[in-house]
């Protein structure tokens, strides 16, 4: 076989850097401090003497705890839902119907999820107030744990209800492979049950295609700081909000104590993986066994209904949080226990976008640059291995999705530092850099499938008219794609405008974004602020994926054969 | 053995079809146990939409009418898993993640309960086929036309009543072809079991041997659905 073009491979080279150099860079940037080792403030020598000012900290056992437990919990469970609703209902109008209801809660960054869940849930809340003071005699809040509860369950309900939607949409793209249909068939016409079909048939074959985002999940909610800020416990908070809180500390000395406590969460998140390879490997067996007992479970009506209910009420919740956020940002009063608010007024929203204006133009401006790069990027990468005919495997596919399995704080401590000392802190280009970091993997996710779908015979029917490469992909690749291409780059928008950890960092302070305004305002008291700046973050993905849908339909609106299928 | 009288074989009673109201086809046929009747059409004359009628599969967006009876049962309102039809596809689809034999045991019914005796059922399958030995194999190892034979014998392990065929030979190249049509052919008849087969190779056709019925919606002479009257089939053999 001759050996394809010559020259460097650029799209992989800038693809590695990108990704590699500040991983690699990061991660130093916080091993050395660990050991006791950060020349800028004075430390000289190795040591242990952070790991044991870290071990000393009370509660840390609790906070480790915390972190591993609401992580691995909300993870597997939100894997559960999402299986076995797809194993009951995938084919039928009602999954048609609760499709289209998932799919745009995944845009939902995270904080404004949990802002609005906290609205539902709190002692003060929604529901709450449904219930009084006729049924509960409450006339005033009552004192409960519910937010922030010590277990961590109001968390892991927040984190469970924005993972469904994002391992419910991957569920379905590996759904979306040839044949997979004629599997069901085929497991059916032999007698099987839905479920059953599901899970022995169908779900071996599309397993590893869920298995890395299911860990960049796991690694993620283990991590997770937002979140955990506006509804995780507080005495103690997980590890990762308490990491986030000595790095920020005056007592610059603590620094080393939380680089040491980044490696501890590094550890934690590496612990939950491992645990959750090892029951992947007892439930792989588990079910590997049963495929020889030729047992049909047809009669899994009951099942079915049951795999329906923990589905709607994700979706109930979510939904009923965000309309909480945009009745939280038209009242001008609403006190307890009334359920609706008092007294309306939309001057607050005309001021918040006064106020948040700055914000929300960040916001855009980072979102905009990364979606664009990461796009092209992905874009440039899938054509080059195309034209190159590498197959995207091994090595390189997983260094794109390590940044997704590594906890954010693990190497942004690090990368933090070292813009510190290149004086590149707070700057606009370095919070585009390491919001790039998290933002390409999902761009690539989201357009290697289309990319690899497409029927190469279109390009090689233009390659023998003579066209050369940049036109096929100018004009005949790109303009195929440009439904997917524009979903990757909303995707890429979506991502970047959820980024809290990474604009914290990186962004010192000078660089603010609507996401991290109103984490900084959840915990205030202000709930129509909280409110606004919460609907504020969902404005950009809502514009981003509009655009995708419209832009399309538009250019191709005399080309049938451009029309979304059903 | 013949069952006597109407009830026994797989009958398409005034069976209609429509796709968002455009009628796409329209039969009225009885099947015999041991007989194969073989529905020719071009792509998109609604073979498919047929197979996935009387299998249970049919999609929302189509409508249909009239019933589908099985040795006297109406199966018409039944789920799929219920209605005991085998399958055979264009693609054999032997289940990737399971070893060969494990593609057959999977279809033995569990009313057959010992371990041992499913596996030797499972072996004799492959025996019967010529394939004595290729248990332990990858399905993605085996040749076409040896996928096309474990994909049958899968169909029949699982007993079915009735068989349908979804143009399975269309894959296998022509010298192939024609060694797995006469075995799929013969293990039907041996089976007693009513066989559609849908095709557009005139040797298929041919080989089935049985009536032929054209979906073009021009000539039907030998055809069943312009009678709507109950077939007499052909003879069997």
């Amino acid at each position: 076989m001759p050996k394809a073009t010559g020259g460097p491979d650029i799209p992989t080279i800038l693809v590695v850097s990108l990704l590699a150099g500040p991983v690699c860079a990061g991660l130093a940037g916080t091993v050395l401090p660990a050991f006791g080792y950060l020349p800028v403030l004075g430390y000289h020598t190795f040591s242990l003497a952070p790991f044991w000012e870290l071990f000393r900290m009370p509660g840390l056992s609790t906070s480790v705890l915390l972190s591993f437990g609401t992580g691995l919990a909300a993870s597997i469970l939100s894997l559960a839902i999402v299986l076995l609703f797809t194993a009951a209902w995938s084919g039928t109008r009602t999954f048609h119907r609760l499709t289209r209801f998932l799919s745009p809660l995944l845009s939902v960054p995270h904080a404004a999820a949990a802002i609005g869940l906290a609205f539902l849930i709190a002692p003060s809340g929604f529901l709450a107030r449904l219930v009084s003071p006729w049924a509960t005699g409450w006339t005033r809040p009552p004192d409960l744990l519910i937010l922030n509860d010590p277990a961590g369950y109001a968390m892991t309900l927040g984190l469970v209800a924005k993972e469904v939607p994002f391992l419910f949409l991957m569920t379905l793209a590996a759904l979306n492979r040839p044949h997979i249909r004629d599997y069901y068939k085929a497991g059916a016409s032999l007698g099987y049950g839905r479920m059953s079909t599901f899970f022995k048939l169908i779900l071996p074959q599309i397993y590893p295609l869920i298995r890395l985002p299911m860990l960049a999940v796991i690694a993620y909610s283990t991590s997770v700081v937002d979140v955990a800020q506006i509804l995780g416990p507080t005495t103690p908070a997980p590890l990762a909000p308490r990491l986030v809180s000595w790095m920020n500390d005056p007592d610059l000395a603590k620094r080393l104590m939380a680089s040491a406590g980044a490696l501890l969460q590094l550890a934690v998140s590496a612990g939950a993986l491992l645990t959750y390879l090892g029951l992947e490997r007892l439930v792989t067996l588990w079910l590997t066994s049963r495929f020889e007992s030729g047992h049909r479970r047809r009669g899994d009506a009951l099942g079915r209904q049951a795999a329906l209910v923990p589905m709607l009420l994700v979706i109930a919740i979510m939904t009923a949080s965000l309309a909480l956020l945009g009745l939280w940002s038209a009242a001008r009063s609403w006190w307890f226990p009334a359920a609706l608010p008092q007294r309306w007024g939309i001057e607050r929203m005309f001021d918040a976008f006064g106020m948040g204006g700055p914000a929300l133009f960040a916001t855009l401006a980072i979102a905009a640059a990364a979606a664009g790069i990461a796009t092209a990027l992905a874009l440039w990468l899938l054509e080059a291995r195309g034209h190159r005919k590498v197959p995207l495997r091994g090595r390189l596919n997983t260094l794109i999705f390590l940044p997704l399995l590594l906890p954010q704080i693990s190497f942004l401590f690090g990368l933090q530092m070292l813009f510190l000392l290149a004086g590149l802190s707070g700057s606009f280009e370095a919070v585009l850099l390491a919001h790039l970091i998290f933002v390409f993997p999902y761009a690539f996710l989201a357009l290697s499938d289309p990319w690899n779908r497409l029927d190469p015979r279109y390009a090689k029917a233009a390659a023998s008219t003579g066209a050369s490469r940049a036109r096929i992909f100018w004009q005949i690749q790109l303009p195929l794609l440009l439904r997917p291409v524009l979903v990757t780059a909303a995707v890429a928008a979506a991502v970047s405008v959820g980024q809290y950890l990474p604009t914290l960092m990186i962004g010192a302070g000078r660089i603010v974004t609507v996401t991290t305004e109103s984490v900084a305002l959840a915990s205030g008291g202000n709930r129509q602020v909280a409110a606004l700046y919460a609907l504020l973050q969902l404005i950009i993905p809502l514009v981003g994926f509009s655009l995708a849908a419209l832009v399309p339909s538009i250019v191709f609106r005399h080309r049938a054969a451009m029309r979304l299928e059903r | 053995m013949t069952g006597s009288g109407d009830s026994s074989g797989l009958r398409l009673k005034n069976v209609g079809i429509r796709l968002n109201g455009q009628p796409l086809l329209e039969i009225d046929c009885h099947i015999l146990p041991g007989t194969i009747l073989t529905i020719m059409g071009e792509s998109g004359s609604g073979k498919s939409s047929l197979l996935d009628f009387i299998a249970g599969f049919l999609r929302p967006d189509f409508q249909s009418e009239g019933n589908v009876f099985l040795n006297g049962e109406d199966l018409t309102f039944l789920p799929a898993q219920e209605r005991h039809i085998g399958l055979m596809f264009q693609a054999p689809l032997l289940f990737p993640h399971m070893s060969v034999l494990q593609n057959l045991l999977f279809a033995i019914p569990p009313k057959i309960r010992a371990r041992a005796e499913r596996r030797q059922l499972a072996q004799q399958a492959l025996e019967d086929v010529g394939l004595a030995g290729f248990g332990a194999r990858d399905p993605a190892t085996l040749s076409g036309g040896q996928q096309t034979r474990v994909a049958l014998m899968r169909t029949l392990l699982a007993e079915p009543r009735a068989l349908l065929l979804d143009e399975p030979f269309s894959s296998l190249d022509q010298t192939r072809r024609s060694d797995v049509r006469d075995l799929v052919f013969r293990l039907a008849r041996a089976n007693d079991l009513p066989v559609l087969l849908v095709t557009h190779d005139e040797e298929d056709a041919r080989s089935a041997g049985g009536m032929v019925h054209f979906l073009d919606g021009t000539t039907n002479e030998n055809g069943c659905s312009e009678t709507r009257q109950p077939q007499i089939a052909v003879s069997e053999r």
